[in-house]
């Protein structure tokens, strides 16, 4: 019963984490883009949560850069279970532009397991919206 | 009693990661310490494996809300290195981007301001407001935020009438809402209270820290590349340079939304006086050996780029000086003597782009001109030497 009740509070409002792991900065005015009213992700319950801690899903932009893989890694582990991570842009996926640079790792799932991709350089809010909507189908 | 605040990399007031040490008496803050770094992507090293062409890309990747400016920076010195003339017309979509660019990155600033500051409902007029400018971008070079219109030489899109008619109708819309946006970031007492007097900077300190853009011309130093040094199609257009003598956070909104008007009154111009004829020109694959700076002036401030070419058609040095990190010294000393509460809000003010001042640098000591570069086989030996003498960590604290 309990559970039930946790699994369908978690569908109906999720709260999302946004991570910028070095990202360009493109990816991440387009997730808070999906926030505004022409997107208005809020009708899907999405809140944008400011600590880890009381977040649900992170969505996160970047190529990784080295500075940035154990705090990305703590984020993570701050984060309570059960938690999802939509790695958003085509830099988040597998490093775009920067492939090949001394400075990152190239891409999210280096570090951390990932559940959702968003392509795009960068995504559009359409699709960013579209990633979460099917990770809550995914529940 | 003193002590330190630290804020970031990952913090709630900040949308990109960046570090805030601040050192605080109470609630007044009597010293800020920045430390970059974390987004460090070493765009420089990779430039120089790619060529002319496909810097274009990378260029605009430094950064995605002032993408245009890098990449139109980086074009402009490559023109001049390859002794280009590129035609008028492609000139006039190039800089209408740019204008275009810089509205979309003003409004997305007076939301973030307005968010900052408390005015929820403000944010979200104003980015709904931005849907336009954004709509007309997507029209006219088929993205949102990475355009990638520029090419060596011109363009890579043409205006056909339709579209003009869409974007003077568009600016139109905007003008009447930036208006409304004047008189509610001015006049509307709550919003002015909270903003004015707030991250205090005098003129003598804009030009001795060597302040740039919007946050230097709020205390009164009226500079813009486009004035002073007009590029391109600047000195067919008229245009003043906004400016405001507040000094603090009041006087960057107003100088903004002007920026924004002036904008749209130089859009309206260049669509009147639109050139026929060809969009580009046809550019060699290679640069002969020489070295340009092309300078632009970006929605934040002057953007320098520094190209060297050495014969091949890949440049030997790419250096990008982008216009946050000529403001972040101003803002160490506006962020002095200000209260815990106000950070977000005087460090939102300059409008950081911390993506686009992550580059290495160099501090040269102006007294003894002693260099700050650390070689990697001093920075190993460092390194072993840290670990050798640190003691074994258990239930270690991370750094932060």
């Amino acid at each position: 019963m309990l559970n039930k009740l946790a699994r369908w509070s978690r569908i109906k409002s999720p709260w999302i984490l946004h991570l910028n792991s070095g990202a360009c900065n493109a990816c991440d005015i387009e997730i808070v883009a999906a926030l505004t009213p022409r997107f208005d992700i809020e009708r899907f319950g999405i809140l944008l949560k400011a600590t880890p801690r009381h977040a649900d899903v992170i969505v996160a932009s970047g190529p990784v850069t080295r500075q940035m893989k154990d705090r990305l890694i703590r984020i993570y582990e701050q984060t309570p279970n059960p938690k999802f991570v939509i790695a958003v842009g085509a830099c988040a996926m597998a490093g775009c532009v920067y492939r090949g640079s001394y400075n990152i790792l190239g891409g999210i799932d280096q570090v951390i397991p990932v559940d959702m991709y968003v392509p795009g350089c960068p995504a559009r809010p359409d699709a960013i919206v579209d990633g979460v909507v099917k990770l809550l189908g995914k529940l | 009693m003193k002590f330190q605040i630290p804020i970031g990399p990952q913090h709630p007031a900040l949308k990109e990661p960046i570090s805030l040490r601040m050192t605080v008496e109470g609630e007044v803050i009597t010293d800020a310490d920045i430390r970059l770094g974390y987004n460090h992507r070493g765009v420089e090293k990779v430039a120089e494996g790619k060529n002319y062409i496909q810097n274009i890309y990378l260029t605009e990747r430094i950064c995605g809300i002032c993408s245009h400016s890098h990449s139109t920076c980086f074009v402009q010195g490559v023109e001049k290195l390859m002794e280009l003339e590129p035609p008028k017309r492609g000139m006039y979509i190039r800089y209408l981007v740019s204008e275009l660019e810089r509205i979309h990155s003003h409004l997305l600033w007076l939301g973030v301001a307005g968010h900052e500051a408390g005015f929820d409902s403000f944010f979200m007029y104003v980015w709904r407001d931005r849907e336009i400018v954004m709509d007309l971008l997507e029209m006219i070079t088929g993205n949102r935020v990475h355009y990638a219109i520029n090419t060596v030489g011109g363009v890579r899109r043409d205006l056909d009438e339709a579209q003009k008619a869409k974007i003077l109708e568009g600016v139109a819309t905007l003008r009447k809402r930036s208006e409304y946006y004047l008189d509610l970031g001015a006049n509307e007492p709550s919003f002015v209270a909270r903003i004015a007097g707030v991250g205090l900077l005098s003129l003598e300190q804009v030009i001795s820290l060597c302040a740039v853009g919007p946050t230097a011309r709020a205390s009164g130093w009226d500079r813009d590349v486009r004035k002073e040094d007009p590029y391109a199609v600047y000195d067919e257009l008229d245009f003043e340079v906004a400016t405001a003598d507040t000094c603090d956070v009041l006087g960057r909104v107003v100088v903004r939304i002007k920026e924004v008007l002036e904008a749209y009154k130089m859009i309206e111009q260049m669509m009147k006086n639109l050139p026929d004829g060809d969009i580009a020109c046809k550019a060699p694959r290679k640069a002969k050996p020489g070295e340009v700076v092309s300078r632009y002036e970006a929605p934040r401030g002057e953007n320098i780029h520094y190209i060297k070419a050495n014969g091949t058609d890949k440049p030997e040095r790419l250096k990008v000086r982008a216009p946050t990190l000529g403001n972040y010294p101003a803002t160490v000393e506006m962020l002095k003597n200000g209260f815990i509460a106000d950070i977000p809000l005087i460090f939102a003010a300059i409008d950081p782009c911390i993506c686009c001042a992550e580059r290495a640098v160099t501090l040269v000591s102006a007294r003894t001109g002693e260099e700050s570069v650390v070689s990697t086989a001093e920075l190993r030996k460092l390194a072993l030497a840290r670990t050798k003498n640190a003691p074994v960590k258990r239930n270690a604290v991370w750094p932060l």
